[in-house]
């Protein structure tokens, strides 16, 4: 596809004696918001670290187009207490030409009043639309988000998902981002990518949950809890009309993990 | 009239202070207090090393706290052992090699002492060109990787993704450090550094709102502490490296003493 910004080629990633990462395969498209999930240790981190560059694979190709600049942000930043770093200073300090005023900014992350305040007094969700706000001002064509919703509650997650699909309809932005849970996530994602080390399925959020690949991985219970939410939400998944591949590529390791949380 | 040794000292201490201040604050947050601790007691082995090739013994100890910075640098991306455990080895290791390394050359009578807690009142107009010329290099290279150093210091992978240097501005921080960590070595001793290095900042803290102003008021506050210091050992005879760590010390208590406006 010519639309593709990021994509990733049989990554293979070997640390020591252990398989972080086998054969994956990850196309990124213009405006799509593609989730990685899987359980603790399936990887998902390493291949955002892959995608981003921070990490080299052992065997694969990444390729980015032309021209295209990454917004990142991470899981979450450590603050010493010791370091005095106000909100302004810290987006003051990206590398980046453009600077759109950072009160605009924060409007747009809906975190405008926390302009002044020390990073070390920010509650988890301040700090995570901070951290977006952060990735924004570089007009990022991709965001890549690792466990953006984490340490933030039931409510402050759902708002932090309507929000990158937000960002991505206004600003035409593709999204990578790792989640543990994807029942939150289903009604703001394009594709679902499901890491154990490989990609045990993929596809719509819809295909995905009704995999039995997903469900091995994830415990029937919290497959069944999906399937009936994927109910309420839409009564027409027709798999035909999912142009994306996903086969099953089930092996051993989809089994030797359970438990639906992720750290 | 003040005596000259207590002028030349006051102009040294104060010339550590400048530099102390900024390099401090950079260690308070990143947490590199043992890793400070650990450079400056490989100093003995420097001061043989200046023996053994009959160089200035400041260079001495620039070379092997240099040495040993690259080497914790390398050993970062070992998987054997936790860092501290690390730096506990090569902290100890290195401060026991200086000892044995001066015990077995018989020719050389050093002031064992003035290694360990400093000697600030036998600073010799040499000391001084040293401190200026080598700090004023330290601090004009934190200058130059102030900005990308402070998003290092806030998140490493952030700072990689926005495309900023940030092996090469690591490495030079630490190479500074070890500069820093040298030239501090003759006011406050090896075994003093880094609480002159931390003191002053951790001080400064509670007062600034900005990386900056908590570097300058670290420096006042170093200026202070080695003033005090040297007055105490001055007027009570006491040892004035350890003076000059009692009266940093002191400054920090009142800090948190007195109500924050």
């Amino acid at each position: 596809m010519n639309t593709a910004l990021l994509n990733l080629n049989a990554i293979n990633l070997v640390l020591g004696e252990r398989t972080l990462l086998e054969n994956i395969n990850l196309q990124l498209n213009t405006a799509e918001i593609v989730t990685i999930v899987g359980p603790n240790g399936a990887g998902k981190t390493s291949l955002l670290r892959v995608a981003l560059g921070l990490q080299k694979p052992t065997s694969g190709t990444v390729q980015l187009a032309d021209n295209i600049t990454i917004g990142y942000v991470p899981q979450k930043i450590h603050i010493d207490p010791t370091f005095p770093m106000t909100v302004r200073r810290f987006l003051a300090l990206a590398n980046t030409a453009h600077k759109k005023p950072f009160e605009e900014l924060l409007a747009e992350v809906g975190a405008e009043h926390i302009i002044d305040a020390p990073l070390h007094t920010l509650s988890g969700g301040e700090l995570q639309r901070l951290l977006m706000a952060r990735a924004l001002i570089r007009n990022p064509n991709i965001l890549v988000l690792d466990e953006p919703v984490q340490g933030v509650d039931v409510h402050g997650q759902s708002e932090l998902y309507s929000l990158i699909s937000r960002v991505r309809t206004e600003r035409n932005c593709a999204v990578l981002m790792v989640s543990h849970d994807l029942h939150l996530v289903m009604s703001s994602t394009d594709r679902v990518l499901c890491l154990n080390q490989h990609i045990c399925c993929s596809g719509t959020p819809e295909v995905v949950v009704n995999h039995p690949a997903y469900a091995q991985l994830f415990g029937k219970h919290a497959a069944s809890h999906l399937a009936l939410y994927v109910h309420e939400k839409s009564h027409e998944h027709n798999h035909a009309l999912t142009e994306h591949d996903h086969s099953h590529q089930h092996n051993q390791f989809c089994e030797h993990s359970g438990g639906k949380k992720s750290d | 009239m003040i005596d000259d040794f207590l002028l030349r000292a006051l102009i040294g201490g104060i010339g550590v202070a400048l530099v102390a201040g900024p390099f401090g604050s950079f260690v308070v947050w990143r947490r590199l207090a043992y890793f400070g601790d650990t450079l400056s007691h490989s100093a003995l082995v420097g001061v043989a090393l200046g023996f053994i090739l009959n160089i200035n013994l400041t260079l001495g100890i620039f070379i092997i706290c240099q040495t040993l910075a690259i080497l914790l640098f390398v050993s970062q991306y070992q998987r054997q052992l936790t860092s501290d455990t690390l730096l506990g080895i090569l902290s100890h290791g290195s401060l026991s090699l200086g000892l044995v390394a001066l015990a077995y050359m018989d020719d050389v009578r050093i002031d064992l002492v003035g290694y360990l807690f400093g000697d600030i009142l036998a600073i010799s107009a040499t000391d001084l060109y040293w401190i200026y010329g080598a700090g004023g290099v330290a601090l004009l290279g934190l200058m130059w990787i102030w900005k990308p150093l402070l998003s290092i210091t806030i998140h490493e992978d952030l700072a990689r993704v926005e495309g900023l240097p940030v092996d090469r501005t690591n490495w030079l921080f630490l190479g500074l450090i070890a500069l820093t960590v040298a030239i501090m070595m003759k006011v406050v001793g090896m075994l003093l550094v880094t609480a002159l290095l931390i003191i002053p900042a951790a001080t400064a803290r509670r007062f600034a709102s900005t990386p900056e102003m908590m570097a300058i008021l670290a420096i006042v506050i170093g200026c202070f502490s080695v003033i005090g210091g040297l007055l105490g050992s001055y007027y009570y005879d006491t040892p004035s490296g350890p003076s000059i760590v009692v009266s940093g010390c002191l400054l920090f208590l009142l800090s948190i003493i007195i109500p924050r406006k």
